[in-house]
């Protein structure tokens, strides 16, 4: 397996995702077999060939710096699942 | 005790003065009611496509050559991930292996000495939300207005040795980004805001000592004091046999103590890739040329100038350069006035003493250029003694009152009609006989007690070179 069971934990830790047993199990094999596909991408030879930052052809893309109205704070906050004083209401961060 | 170097280095976060923010036309302006600033690009919505802000790449290659690095003519944007609530998107977009500008410097002063901080780069990437803490329900608030504000990140060398240092190169960046007109560099809003890394060795040890990380210090007391803390904190656990840990640090400013954060491990695993919403940003030599040609006087060029064109001590050069704010004012009043010295002496004088104490800007204070210029004129043209001058001028720092008419209306106008002086003088020698005695028998002395009692009669408005002058002939006539 190009990818280990330990891997997955870390992703998942990282994703704040906890996994089942088999949740772990199939990840590990399905994340493998990703990987082993883009894996075949190794086999091509890059020589002189430049890394790609962009898969379009393109460069520059800008906008003006102008200033327009925002949306209306309600349309915001409407998928939040919990909301106070004008803010989502998250569980408390600690630092 | 061994002796021990400290090893210290620099992020500095700028925001932007841009209008709107790095990928939509939300405002940027601080102070709003929360969540009255936000679209579905800057809260991260699915399915948006941000562009970016082509100012925020005009302002950031204005930083780069200002410090002089180089800029990059092929340069791109990547996501920068991890989970907190004060990044909807859950990546910060911001640049990994390709900044903006590479491998510049800074020079700065401390005591006299001059010295040479490197910059490692300064990339481009957006502002987090601000999270309020709920004291009632005990859960914490996310106000979005902030997200995707412009910012630079200016890193240094671990080039500084001590807390003068960084306070001096902190000292210099934001005169240099004001000057630019860049970032409005407000400490206490946050816009100007520093991380520092810092780590100590013992003298003559090669490796670097782990480092700690101490984020979001928005003071120059609070980057010293730090600084101090976290250096005596490091050997003090060194002597004790212990070792660093390498960890953030929280400074609380009002009890003066740094405390680890709870240590996160993963955190450092930001899994950058390159942001695919996002095109590559390109420059051409013309574009960077024309900015670098257009850009204002730089604080050291300025300097130089003042101690030619106004034959300024460069004691006074440097301090009136040293923020674009009294240097403006400077200029203004200068113009009116024609007495560079005399507004230089005020600048850094009393009016310097006063904005302290009322804890303002230059550009806040009721006084105007114009005001202050009238005020010297009115002591060059022998209207006002400079004595009284102090006077007028605090009025006019608390009323925003012009010179002249708080001369006018409190009746300051020196006396220099010589009758009337004479009067007063010849009332004051009569009345003190045994001062005149006193300067007869060789006590100079007494001169000084008796100009007093004349100056305090007319309540400090006579012309001191008159009364002199008279007094002296009366006395020895």
């Amino acid at each position: 397996m190009s990818v280990s069971k330990e891997d997955v934990l870390h992703i998942a830790k990282l994703s704040k995702l906890n996994l089942t047993d088999e949740e772990l199990e199939m990840y590990t094999k399905d994340l493998s077999s990703i990987v082993d596909f883009a894996n075949q991408l190794s086999s091509i030879d890059v020589e002189g060939v430049k890394p790609t930052a962009h898969i379009l052809n393109i460069q520059n893309v800008f906008r003006k710096d102008v200033m327009q109205p925002s949306f209306d704070r309600e349309e915001i906050l409407k998928n939040a699942p919990s909301k106070d004083a004008g803010c989502i209401s998250v569980p408390k961060v600690v630092e | 005790m061994k002796d021990y170097e400290v090893i210290i280095g620099l992020e500095v976060h700028a925001e932007l003065s841009t209008n709107t923010k790095m990928y939509c036309n939300c405002s940027t302006s601080f102070g709003a009611d929360p969540n009255t600033h936000c679209c579905p690009i800057c809260t991260g919505m699915p399915g948006v496509l941000p562009v970016l802000n082509e100012k925020v790449v005009e302002y950031a290659v204005k930083a780069g050559l200002a410090t002089n690095c180089d800029i990059s003519r092929f340069s791109k944007q990547d996501r920068k991930n991890y989970f907190y609530p004060d990044l909807p998107k859950a990546y910060q977009t911001s640049q990994y292996d390709l900044p903006l500008c590479l491998g510049g410097h800074l020079d700065i002063n401390v005591n006299g000495e001059k010295k040479r901080i490197g910059i490692t780069r300064i990339h481009i990437e957006e502002d987090a939300g601000k999270l309020i803490h709920d004291a009632y329900t005990g859960d914490t608030l996310v106000d979005m207005n902030r997200c995707a504000v412009p910012l630079i990140e200016i890193v240094s060398e671990p080039d500084i040795r001590n807390a003068d240092e960084a306070v001096a190169y902190m000292q210099t960046l934001k005169s240099i980004l004001e000057y630019l007109n860049v970032c409005d560099c407000k400490m206490q809003e946050g816009s100007l805001r520093c991380d520092v890394n810092l780590s100590v060795r013992p003298v003559g040890q090669k490796e670097f000592g782990t480092r700690t990380e101490t984020k979001n210090l928005n003071s120059f007391k609070a980057i010293h004091n730090l600084i101090e803390f976290e250096t005596n904190r490091q050997i003090k656990v060194i002597e004790e046999g212990g070792k660093i840990k390498q960890e953030t640090i929280r400074w609380d400013d009002a009890k003066g103590i740094g405390y680890a954060m709870r240590a996160k491990e993963d955190a450092h695993d930001y899994r950058y890739f390159p942001e695919p919403d996002l095109a590559p940003i390109v420059l051409s030599d013309e574009y960077v040329n024309n900015i670098k040609d257009n850009l204002p006087e730089m604080p050291h060029i300025k300097k130089e100038r003042y101690m030619k064109e106004f034959s300024l001590p460069e004691y006074d050069a440097d301090i009136l350069t040293s923020s674009i704010k009294s240097a403006n004012f400077f200029e203004k009043a200068n113009d009116i006035c024609n007495n560079p010295k005399a507004v230089a002496n005020w600048i850094m004088g009393d009016f310097a003493r006063m904005l302290n104490e009322k804890e303002i800007e230059i550009d806040e204070s009721k006084v105007t250029p114009e005001n202050l210029a009238e005020l010297i004129n009115l002591i060059d043209k022998g209207t006002i003694s400079s004595k009284i001058a102090k006077q007028v001028f605090e009025d006019m720092f608390e009323s925003g009152e012009n010179a002249k008419e708080i001369v006018e209306k409190k009746g300051l106008v020196q006396m220099s009609d010589e009758g009337a002086i004479k009067e007063l003088v010849e009332k004051v020698v009569q009345a003190n006989p045994q001062s005149i005695a006193d300067y007869k028998a060789g006590k100079d002395k007494a001169i000084g007690f008796l100009v007093g009692q004349i100056m305090k009669e007319t309540k400090g408005k006579a012309n001191p070179q008159i009364v002199n002058k008279l007094l002296l002939e009366i006395i020895n006539k």
